[in-house]
């Protein structure tokens, strides 16, 4: 099959960027990263710069692929990452516009690919537990009930890719720090520190600059993970915690 | 103190606003329409007259008054901050907008917002402005003039053009209910499958009763009395 892909183009951070046009020969089979390849190569065949993206495992779990594919974030598959997109999500001669996230607090570094450290310094504010080193805790030492074991794995489930904020209108990182601040709360070993986490997350991704939440829903629907907005729920009640009662 | 304006200042904390007095809002619109709709009453006017005025003199009801312009001035105030906010927060649009995901209402809660806000002017100047501080014409039921408020109103909503005016805007306050009053619930960390269903009827109800109990009005003055 053969596709034509409008991809954005940006030397560097500073560079204005733009669209740029390429047509490619894919399989319908092959994964929509495989078709970036076989673009790739082309380019590299005729000296032409590559395209920059960001990917790493290529199965859905690293969260490191991005792309905002004509208009949604991993492109038009529910609960897909982009690496997992296939061809077949297209028809022949299809017309493709491909772009970075675009958010301040992500900034483009080349073509598709955003420095998304942001991410990186709202977990290194809270998005931790504090434990004693020494040998690995038994897994199955304290009890923790099914249900909030469950809810506390769909939300461990967020692999931080960002495209909730790439959804979001307000590009928020709300669904990304509720289900990191989830994640730890919901289980013993994170509650000690739960409201404390949720103020020291939410500040930090103030700081970066992301927007607020109008509980549109945008993220979820994006989210390759599925992650529910019921933890951006279980964020602010947190939040309110820590700020009417916490000491700090 | 400096904790409030941190709690209060956060994104979180300016939408815990946004959710609180747009729930007041909510709750003030329904006193506002059982008020109005005592001009159906057909009596030429006297019960709304008379309850215009214990609105402007009860005491507490002028304590409670003041509080309310209060609670409305935060939801414009704090509202706009977040729009602008938001907008930074994405200095450089996509190419291509977003197709799915999200409802209309939740993409432009600002401008909605900005069109009730318009239209709230417009609503302010002819009926508040005039009844407090513009010559009205006065009735007497027996007990001294009362400012005929009625007669203002009759007037107002024989012009078409306000009629249509006052009707959009209530389409435009509909839709801003209907994201509004669900996401206020959000907002707050309401969201629990044993009550998400019951929030979201509740909501719908709301948003299309309320702008109908207010659209009805004009409509029946413009097309039955006028």
């Amino acid at each position: 099959m053969k596709v034509k892909v409008k991809v954005w183009r940006q030397k560097n951070a500073k560079d204005k960027g733009g669209f740029k046009e390429y047509e490619v020969l894919t399989d319908p089979d092959s994964s929509f990263l495989e078709m970036m390849d076989v673009l790739n190569q082309d380019l590299l065949n005729k000296k032409e710069d590559p395209v920059a993206f960001d990917h790493d495992c290529r199965e859905g779990i690293c969260g490191a692929c991005s792309m905002y594919i004509n208009g949604q974030p991993h492109g038009p598959s529910k609960g897909t990452t982009t690496c997992q997109l296939h061809m077949r999500s297209f028809k022949n001669g299809d017309s493709i516009t491909i772009e970075p996230w675009r958010a301040s607090a992500f900034p483009v570094i080349k073509d598709l690919v955003v420095d998304r450290t942001a991410f990186d310094r709202i977990i290194q504010a809270g998005g931790y537990i504090s434990v004693n080193t020494g040998n690995a805790v038994d897994a199955n030492s304290i009890p923790i009930e099914k249900d909030k074991a469950d809810e506390a794995f769909a939300a461990a489930a967020c692999i931080g890719c960002g495209a909730c904020v790439a959804a979001c209108k307000n590009a928020s990182a709300m669904l990304f720090v509720s289900a990191k601040v989830s994640h730890l709360a919901l289980l013993p070993q994170g509650a000690p520190e739960a409201d404390l986490r949720a103020a020291k997350m939410l500040n930090q991704m103030d700081e970066e600059g992301f927007g607020s939440c109008t509980n549109t829903q945008a993220c979820e629907a994006m989210c390759p993970k599925e992650i529910s907005i019921k933890h951006i729920a279980r964020l602010n009640r947190q939040f309110f915690k820590s700020g009417f009662s916490g000491n700090q | 103190m400096s904790w409030i304006s941190n709690v209060l200042g956060s994104s979180i904390g300016k939408k815990l606003l946004m959710a609180l007095s747009g729930l007041f809002i909510c709750f003030f619109l329904v006193i506002h329409l059982t008020g109005n709709l005592q001009l159906l009453a057909g009596d030429g006017g006297q019960a709304f007259n008379e309850y215009a005025k214990l609105m402007t003199s009860n005491p507490l009801i002028k304590f409670v008054s003041i509080g309310t312009y209060l609670v409305f001035l935060l939801h414009i105030i704090d509202g706009l901050m977040l729009v602008f906010a938001n907008k930074k927060a994405r200095p450089v649009k996509y190419a291509v907008g977003a197709k799915a995901g999200s409802s209309i209402s939740s993409r432009n809660m600002g401008i909605l917002g900005s069109i009730i806000l318009v239209f709230l002017v417009i609503h302010l100047y002819n009926f508040w402005f005039v009844y407090k501080f513009g010559s009205m014409p006065t009735v007497d039921y027996g007990h001294g003039p009362v400012k005929d408020l009625y007669k203002v109103v009759a007037m107002a909503f024989a012009n078409p053009a306000y009629v249509i005016l006052y009707v959009l805007s209530m389409v435009a306050i509909a839709f801003h209910l209907i994201h509004g009053f669900a996401s206020a619930f959000q907002t707050l960390g309401l969201n629990h499958a044993k009550y998400n269903g019951l929030i979201k009827i509740a909501g719908i109800a709301y948003s299309i009763l309320i702008p109908l109990g207010f659209a009805i009005i004009p409509i029946y003055f413009y097309l039955v009395l006028a």
